[in-house]
């Protein structure tokens, strides 16, 4: 048994099989999740039939629902790249999940550049949401790319330089090293050692934009303009039915679930939690990850459910006039502080 | 060394996969009669450079290319198409150049002396251990080679004033 795991092609099989499984299942939570939260916060009760108590079975049941739908192609459309864009959007998204730790030893692959793989990762996806919104041969779809595209460019500058600052901290770029530096006690009182996740240690700055800039990678109101419902229809995804519908929806959910993965792991520690011993870790980090996780995705959808939609030209002054220069500033004091302490 | 040597090597059927798939693209970019097709490939043959970079263990120059050129430069290009013009058929504009032979020519001459000049300096050479991780990127960057990286960056300035004050509308 053991020999048949230490072939590379076995594992390798193994942990894409997981991912693909464990993050679907993860991004229907979330979609259960976002309908009742928002429902609860317009004091509607939401989703209630479906599957018995609580309507839990109502995510599976849209799901079935779009999986039945025809796959509608335009007349106009550009029919190879129509088709291709939705899978490069969540291959992108997928993608990401390789570096994130779940324990000590549960990760696809702890790369020694994972901050940066991960950046990377998701800056493809951007290719898919222009090439969808291009090949539908529609307007509204045109526009709602248009604007994506505009959007993803100004806003994964600060993403970038948001992670700088925890990097410069941390002295590493691989996600396990980053957990460690923060299990390392920051100091300590008598016998009793603090640990401080980089939240608490400076990175209050770096951790606010990085959750702004994380909200407009995502489309995710108040930085919706992509698909605006009012004037763009559903912008890039006007065209879009049935499976390849499901394939972007997805691709938002797991988006939400890797990017507050990267945060939790980056500015709140991760697997990790003061008190618990090593081999505590290995059987809890998942869950503790996890919680972290549902915290951050809960402040996201209580965001959508909050704001008004950003205009476009606030939305790029947002990006280029403050986040950048405040990213910039948050390097130079992280990296003085560095040195000088 | 044998061409049947060289194919035994498994190593050497992943290159040529990638190689293939990128001159296959490569032609593509050129020939295509749709610029957001050209510029889709283009992506392609991107994506295959960096696998080239990965295959060679230079990790950081890969996710390199795909940050900055796919992730970028790319995106560029298609949003500059799209918000001027995006025809989903095939161009009605001609995508052709009347000087394509002597560009022809001169594509074929710097392929040439690169491919010579590459080839002479490295042959056989192996790779030296050491500069593999980012760590490792940092200090030869920062110590050895301070002088070319501040020289980039005061020309990569220099490109930025210059495109501000190319853009830039003074109020009359």
């Amino acid at each position: 048994m053991s020999g048949l795991l230490e072939n590379f092609w076995v594992l390798l099989a193994l942990k894409v099989a997981i991912i693909a499984a464990v993050v679907p299942a993860v991004s229907l939570v979330f979609i259960f999740a976002e309908l009742k939260i928002s429902a609860h916060m317009q004091s509607r009760i939401g989703p209630y039939f479906a599957g018995g108590r609580w309507g839990w079975a109502q995510p599976l049941a849209d799901g079935l629902k779009f999986i039945q739908k025809e796959d509608l192609v335009p007349d106009d459309a550009d029919r190879p790249v129509f088709k291709f864009a939705p899978m490069v959007v969540l291959m992108s998204t997928l993608a990401v999940f390789v570096i994130v730790p779940f324990s000590p030893k549960l990760v696809v692959r702890d790369l020694d550049l994972g901050v940066f793989y991960a950046l990377a990762a998701g800056s493809f996806g951007t290719i898919g949401v222009l090439m969808a919104g291009w090949s539908s041969a529609n307007k509204y779809s045109l526009i709602g790319g248009l604007r994506a595209g505009a959007q993803l460019i100004a806003y994964e500058l600060p993403l970038v330089l948001a992670v700088v600052g925890v990097v410069i901290q941390a002295g590493t770029m691989s996600f396990n090293g980053i957990v460690a530096a923060q299990a390392a006690p920051v100091f300590t009182i008598g016998e009793f050692a603090i640990h401080l996740p980089y939240l608490f240690q400076g990175q209050v700055i770096g951790f606010v934009i990085f959750i702004i800039a994380m909200l407009a990678e995502l489309n995710r109101t108040p930085f919706d303009m992509p698909i605006a419902e009012s004037e763009l229809v559903m912008g890039y995804l006007t065209e879009y039915s049935g499976l390849r519908f499901t394939m972007f929806f997805l691709a938002e959910y797991a988006g939400m679930f890797s990017m507050s993965a990267i945060a939790a792991t980056l500015f709140l520690g991760g697997w990790y939690l003061p008190g618990l011993s090593s081999g505590a870790l290995e059987v809890l980090g998942p869950v503790i990850l996890m919680a972290k996780v549902s915290l951050l995705v809960f402040v996201i959808i209580w965001f959508r459910w909050t704001f008004p939609r950003l205009r476009e030209d606030q939305l790029q002054s947002i990006a280029w006039r403050w986040l950048i220069p405040l990213a910039l500033l948050n390097i130079v004091g992280t990296a003085i502080a560095k040195v000088v302490l | 060394m044998q061409f049947t040597d060289w194919i035994a090597d498994a190593r050497n059927i992943v290159f040529l996969v990638i190689a293939l798939a990128m001159v296959g693209a490569a032609v593509m970019v050129v020939t295509s009669r749709n610029v957001i097709h050209a510029a889709l490939m283009l992506v392609v043959a991107l994506a295959g450079s960096a696998a080239l970079f990965l295959m060679l263990g230079a990790e950081f120059v890969a996710w390199t290319m795909v940050l900055v050129y796919i992730g970028a430069v790319v995106v560029l290009f298609l949003f500059g198409i799209m918000i001027t013009r995006a025809p989903t058929k095939a161009d009605p504009v001609r995508l052709d150049h009347k000087h394509r032979w002597p560009a022809l020519l001169v594509a074929l001459g710097t392929f040439a002396a690169m491919a010579t000049v590459t080839t002479l300096a490295f042959e056989d050479a192996a790779l030296p251990d050491g500069v593999a991780r980012a760590g490792d990127i940092g200090d030869v960057l920062f110590d050895r080679f301070v002088i070319p990286f501040e020289v980039v960056s005061f020309v990569l300035l220099a490109a930025l004033i210059g495109g501000i004050v190319l853009a830039r509308k003074d109020p009359e």
